[in-house]
């Protein structure tokens, strides 16, 4: 029986839902989030979402307590109660949503249509599913419930059956065996590659932008993809692969070849991730200040000769730095401006993470 | 309501003989049914206040999530829940030991014996299971006709006011009977003063000039009076909105069946010590003399150790409940009470005062003087008039008891004292009103111009200022025209107003019109 709590709980899920929405641009920017990446649920403040009452103001903080203990010595944790007092002072609300709610939300909001896989569903996985029954199998798999319910029938039938003692012996003939049907089910896999230019313009304000993005472009990717894998690579001159921690945390100095970067991604996609099989995005992060202009033209032509192609999409987002002419986003405007799958944004404040994200995920590639 | 809550036959046995013992010591319970439950079930049970139905409202799914958090994490386990109701209903956690199911039954019935006995749940539905179902069922009629989002809007901006009711009101018959008006033989309505006099002196005794200007003073003084909106200052706020609010008869219903909640609901807050207190007195005397099996020795005590636990800066309404009246009765066992004690000053004496009589518990037969005073105790007290009367100094030093406040500097608690009327000021005060406060209708037509005018009783605690301008907000929604309420802020009145687009405040001062009571 469906209990009506459940109607409820889910009225005030809805509720909570629609609060965050008309919050997201404040949580789009919320630094804690970043403290929970890779956790299933993720406990966010509400606000308002509390009942208003007449009620006493914190002037109120006395009480009785019980125990050792002389005048002016402190009374241990949680001394603001008093019987009756259970209640009270739940201001704002912490309420658990997963990632994929949350990422949900940000779908609704932003309005971003679902990505549509390329490739149409090239890879299968096999899978065993226990729907049915059949009369033979191993015992491990025996269906004890309907096994008992025969057995139980013909002992009836052939007046076997003693109430008083309830006996039930299984035969041959009750075995009930569970069996399976092995099912395809389509699996898009993608892939996320990150670069980011690490060389000495690029702040910690810069890598704080770049990680908040990051982490929404996760998010959403993630609900929209079952597997999803991560490659980051960082570069100044030279580029090479990191993890996750180094990459947020890397700090170098020098010049900037971005070239070097894509280089390294087209390898990589080379080696691990076919187009066939593989949805890959390459997402870049920099302040636009290349070594030199030349080299921003050789890596246009790199994207447009050997990368585009297998790409789903190549995101370019330039933070903004208080050294650096910014010029790469306006190269990439020149020499890619038919390409399809570029899509780059300006991201200055943290509060252009949401217009930028935005502009991303609204093509729906 | 759930599959699978039928009582396993052996407790259903247990349940039995323990009503047996319950009513040999002379408990007084409705029938009692009991449910089982597992822990999920229960969460969702405690969400609704323990009734299988209640109107539907997001509130119930907040709590439900709270509840089934607080359970899963391990924070927090519902024992046992015990409706007000006749028959009682009362649901036990699947998994707990056999002990404490026989520990929570004993419990229960001692409550329900409260319930049944206790004169603040004199007044409430008995069949209130079946009162919340019909409330759910109508709510859930308007639902279908004015839409889920309206009718659950309304319900919220109602139970922002919840709390404005007057649990005393239910024994009061002066407001629902208004008597006919006194009518005088001389104008109607007004009454002159005459002084007896002999014909021919009544023109001196009582001038006729005097005689007119008296009676048009007493006129306008009537005049005033009637004027007056309400007539006195009313505490039940949700009452005067129901009778005088520009509300919808559905809407009207939604706040009926709000406030009739409340109502039942009040006592409950009222006797939470006493209550608790007898139910864990009447678990104690009875598992430890007649129920208690050798090998469950150990569980019992540290489950009812953990629910007596005290811990620092925390009263445990419990352990104060069982403690006080457990004194009550070794002083009423031992002569310790009446003129010759309280005047007796010589603590030796007092110490040892009737140690010779001691009776415990029952003589042959009958129920000890102790025994006899814990009943009527549980019969006519509540929270307030139990540590008002039942308090003493004795108590307070052997219960360890003290008074701390927050320290403005550190922001800590402190202990400040262990002077017993600072101890019991504080716990009275804590008590009364179970910590809401006092809130009165004082003006339905402020300035004449329709405005609803509450006033604050201040008793030592200021309103929370952000929490009274977003309950003004939600009166507005009820009164349709600019609501205010006058309260105490650091010893300056104030006067809050929300007019329908914004709220203010301001200072009270000889400006500022005056409302027809003030409290």
């Amino acid at each position: 029986m469906v209990l009506q709590i459940n109607n409820d709980h889910q009225r005030f899920r809805k509720i909570v839902k629609g609060r965050i929405r008309e919050d997201l641009r404040k949580f789009l920017t919320r630094e804690e989030l970043l403290g929970r990446e890779g956790k299933k649920y993720i406990s966010i403040p509400v606000r308002g979402i509390d009942l208003p009452h007449f009620r006493y103001g914190d002037n109120n903080d006395a009480g009785v307590g019980k125990g050792e203990g002389k005048p002016g010595d402190t009374v241990g944790e949680g001394g603001d109660q008093g019987p009756g007092g259970e209640q009270e002072g739940r201001h704002i609300l912490e309420v658990e949503v997963s990632l994929e709610e949350l990422a949900e939300i940000l779908g609704e909001e932003l309005e971003l249509p679902r990505i549509q896989p390329r490739g149409k569903h090239r890879i299968t996985a096999e899978k065993d599913r226990y729907t049915g029954i059949r009369q033979s199998g191993p015992e491990s798999l025996r269906h004890f419930k309907r096994t008992f319910r025969r057995a139980l029938r013909r002992q009836i039938m052939s007046g076997l059956y003693n109430p008083d003692s309830p006996r039930i012996i299984f035969e041959r003939q009750d075995k009930i065996y569970r069996s399976w049907k092995t099912v395809l089910s389509p699996q898009s896999n993608a892939v996320i590659i990150y670069m980011m230019d690490v060389s000495g313009s690029m702040g910690d304000e810069q890598k704080e932008l770049v990680r908040l993005e990051a982490f929404w472009i996760d998010a959403w990717l993630r609900k929209n993809y079952q597997g999803i894998e991560s490659r980051y690579i960082v570069h100044d001159v030279r580029a090479g692969e990191v993890d996750r921690e180094t990459f947020f945390r890397i700090r170098e100095d020098g010049g900037t070849r971005i070239s070097s970067a894509f280089r390294l991604a087209r390898e990589l996609i080379d080696k691990n991730y076919s187009p066939l099989d593989w949805n890959i995005y390459l997402f870049h992060f920099s302040d636009g200040d290349n070594s030199s202009e030349s080299d921003s033209r050789e890596c246009c032509t790199l994207l447009k000769e050997n990368l585009l192609e297998n790409l789903n999409m190549f995101g370019y987002c330039q933070v903004a730095s208080a050294y650096g002419s910014g010029n790469f986003i306006n190269v990439v405007h020149d020499q890619l401006s038919d390409a399809e799958a570029v899509i780059t944004s300006r991201v200055n404040t943290k509060d252009d993470i949401y217009d930028s994200i935005k502009t991303f995920f609204s093509p729906g590639r | 309501m759930f599959e699978h809550t039928a009582l396993p036959s052996e407790i259903a046995e247990q349940a039995e003989a323990i009503a047996e013992h319950a009513r040999r010591e002379e408990l007084d319970f409705y029938p009692t049914v009991f449910e089982m439950l597992t822990a999920e079930q229960m969460s969702q049970v405690a969400a609704y206040g323990g009734f299988p139905q209640r109107y539907p409202h997001w509130r119930f799914g907040m709590e439900y999530e709270r509840l089934r958090k607080q359970q899963r994490y391990g924070l927090g386990r519902i024992y046992e829940m015990v409706i007000n109701n006749d028959p009682c209903y009362t649901y036990l956690l699947n998994d707990n030991m056999s002990v404490d199911h026989k520990t929570v039954i004993a419990h229960v019935y001692a409550h329900c014996d409260f319930f049944k006995n206790n004169v603040w749940f004199s007044q409430t539905n008995r069949r209130m299971i079946d009162e919340m179902a019909n409330h759910a069922t109508r709510v859930r009629r308007y639902m279908e006709r004015h839409g889920v989002e309206r009718v659950e809007t309304l319900i919220e901006t109602f139970l922002a006011l919840e709390n404005l009711i007057d649990p005393h009101s239910v024994f009061m018959r002066r407001q629902a009977k208004p008597g006919p008006r006194e009518e005088s033989e001389e104008t109607p309505g007004v009454s002159v003063t005459r002084y007896p006099a002999k014909r021919y002196m009544d023109r001196y005794i009582n001038p006729p000039e005097d005689m007119s200007a008296e009676r048009t003073s007493r006129e306008e003084e009537t005049e005033q009076a009637k004027v007056k909106f309400p007539s006195e200052p009313q505490r039940d706020v949700l009452l005067f909105l129901l009778r005088h609010a520009p509300l919808e008869d559905w809407e009207a219903d939604v706040l009926s069946i709000i406030r009739e909640e409340a109502y039942y609901f009040a006592p409950q807050g009222q006797t939470k010590i006493l209550n608790e207190g007898w139910a864990s007195y009447w678990h104690s005397t009875m598992m430890t003399n007649y129920i208690l099996g050798a090998d469950e020795l150990i569980d019992y005590c540290e489950h009812h150790a953990g629910t007596l636990a005290t811990s620092p800066g925390r009263l445990n309404p419990y352990k104060l409940g069982i403690e006080l009246l457990r004194d009550i009765e070794r002083r009423w066992n031992t002569g310790r009470y009446g003129l010759e004690y309280d005047a007796c000053d010589d603590m030796e004496v007092r110490r040892n005062w009737g140690k010779d009589k001691a009776p415990n518990g029952r003589i042959v037969g009958r129920k000890s003087p102790g025994r006899e005073k814990i009943f009527q105790v549980r019969a006519l007290y509540n929270d307030v008039t139990f540590l008002d009367e039942f308090l003493t100094p004795e108590f307070v030093d052997e219960q360890d008891l003290y008074h701390y406040r927050q320290d403005p500097n550190t922001g800590r608690m402190v202990v400040v004292c262990r002077d017993f009327d600072k101890i019991k000021q504080q716990l009275l005060f804590m008590l009364t009103n179970h910590l809401q406060p006092y809130i009165y209708v004082v003006d339905g037509n402020y300035r004449n111009r329709g405005e609803l005018y509450l006033c604050h009783r201040h008793n030592g605690a200021d309103l929370d200022i952000k929490y009274a301008v977003a309950t003004l907000k939600e009166l507005f929604r009820v009164w349709k025209r600019p609501v205010h309420v006058n309260a105490r802020i650091d010893n300056e009145p104030i006067l809050f107003t929300f007019d329908g687009e914004q709220s203010s405040q301001q200072h009270i001062d000889d400006k500022i019109d005056e409302p027809a009571h003030l409290v």
